[in-house]
């Protein structure tokens, strides 16, 4: 399968379905038992897996912050390839997922929304070409859901990153994704336009 | 020789064997009171007992020989002590690969540095029946800190798991992100052999100062060479504690950065997807 540049494609299929996994494969968390996969035509093990997470960043269902300050956060990632984010950097990306002024909070004192925005930025802080996200709004409100749908549309189409997120709401998938992967019994149903895929199904 | 044997076995074995009928007698009334209040320890506290009678009888008896034994029988003793106390922290790893090198290294360097040093300084006398006992307390206790930093870190891992694998997709090294659950494991291993330092001679006065003042030693020197026996101890805890900590986190770990320590239910889930770790 292909994923395009710039795209953003869902994948949905039932809970034990493998999208989670999938999505594990992409940066290397898990390490695939055949095939590969290209990052612009490379063959992906012919990165480093530090250069290539950098590349494709994830924010997974949890925002998983670490014990500390917001800002320390979300230098960390560039902190490990060498790099140090200046206050302006952190405060212009913190000012972009709805958090200005909050560098110095500790992380201990977020809501689930709010944490889940300080992950993002976190991962965006590290530039990646590609965006992995593993049900990012699973855990939290109706309100919150909207406000980083419209978050993650923005930021994606504004970077012009290549995005493949996780749901288990078919909803959420019309509403972000231009294309829709299915899939079930951890194998790929269909892919195609959403609307095409989802009304099919 | 063996009439020296036969000298030190001798006819206190049978006031001994007395006295222990009288410790078996206490033991077994608070069995009987404990059966009593519904706590039913019978079958355990005679297996135990048993076991722990004819374990110290026949230690007994290789000390018997010890003392008249070659420096070099004393080493293998200290090495086969090494692999039996290796064995048992390797159960706290079970499903783990690896994990009996893991320990008998860490138990081995912890043991085995601060064995020579004492060597290398006299303030172990390199004479068969000091080297073993002193060597077996080393040893029991580098077990006992292998054991505790390793389970330790094993579930601070297993915990952690989540805030670990975020760290690694942000690029982060297993060393980095790993970090401070090593430190905390090696630290929960060193507390109870710095808890024993501390109440040392306030609340317990230890095994080999009592002996040493029975057989005549100064009182004085005898407790300065407990603090010495104690403080090794520390160091080898230390040191073996730090060794496994680091081997486990390269297990930990692929290759390729991966966490390949998962609880059975993360485990299985991978499998079923037909993952190869």
């Amino acid at each position: 399968m292909q994923v395009l540049a710039g795209e953003i494609l869902a994948i949905v299929g039932p809970s034990g379905a493998g999208k989670s996994s999938f999505l594990r494969l992409l940066n290397r968390l898990d390490e695939p038992t055949s095939g590969t996969v290209l990052l612009k035509s490379q063959d992906y093990r012919s990165i480093t897996p530090r250069e290539l997470r950098r590349r494709v960043g994830m924010v997974m269902q949890m925002a998983y912050l670490f014990p500390g300050t917001i800002a320390a956060n979300i230098a960390f990632g560039p902190h490990q390839h060498g790099k140090m984010l200046a206050p302006a950097q952190i405060g212009g990306l913190l000012e972009r997922v709805g958090l200005p002024g909050l560098a110095d909070r500790d992380v201990s004192n977020l809501s689930g929304g709010e944490a889940q925005r300080v992950a993002l930025a976190r991962t965006l802080a590290n530039e990646p070409e590609v965006l992995l996200l593993d049900e990012p709004t699973s855990a939290l409100d109706e309100a919150s859901v909207r406000g980083i749908e419209e978050l993650i549309l923005g930021i994606v189409r504004e970077r012009r990153m290549t995005c493949l997120i996780v749901t288990h709401n078919r909803a959420q998938a019309e509403r972000l994704a231009g294309r829709t992967m299915v899939m079930q019994a951890r194998r790929l149903v269909t892919i195609g336009p959403t609307e095409q895929v989802l009304h099919a199904d | 020789m063996l009439t020296e044997l036969q000298n030190s076995i001798g006819n206190d074995v049978l006031t001994g064997l007395a006295q222990a009928g009288g410790a078996i007698a206490l033991c077994a009334a608070v069995v009987a009171l404990c059966r009593w209040q519904s706590v039913h320890v019978e079958r355990e506290a005679v297996i135990s007992m048993a076991r722990g009678l004819v374990q110290m009888v026949l230690v007994g008896l290789v000390l018997a020989l010890l003392l008249h034994g070659r420096l070099l029988i004393g080493c293998l003793i200290l090495f086969m002590m090494a692999i039996a106390a290796a064995i048992t922290a390797a159960q706290r790893l079970k499903g783990m690969a690896g994990a009996l090198p893991l320990c008998f290294w860490s138990i081995a360097a912890g043991a085995g540095i601060v064995i020579a040093a004492m060597l290398a300084t006299r303030s172990l006398q390199p004479d068969i029946s000091i080297l073993v006992p002193v060597g077996s307390m080393i040893i029991a206790n580098a077990m006992n800190a292998c054991a505790q930093a390793i389970e330790r870190l094993r579930s601070e891992l297993l915990a952690h798991v989540g805030q670990i694998e975020a760290g690694l997709s942000l690029g982060a090294e297993p060393a980095v992100i790993v970090a401070p659950y090593l430190q905390s494991a090696v630290y929960a291993s060193l507390l109870p052999r710095l808890d024993m330092m501390k109440s040392l001679g306030l609340v317990w006065i230890p095994g080999v100062m009592a002996g040493m003042v029975v057989s005549g030693a100064s009182p004085v020197y005898a407790g300065v060479y407990q603090f010495i026996i104690v403080a090794m101890i520390l160091a080898a805890s230390g040191i073996t504690g730090l060794v496994a900590t680091v081997l486990m986190r390269s297990r930990a770990f692929s290759a390729a950065a991966q966490l390949t320590i998962r609880s059975a239910e993360t485990t299985a889930s991978s499998r079923a997807f037909g993952q190869a770790r």
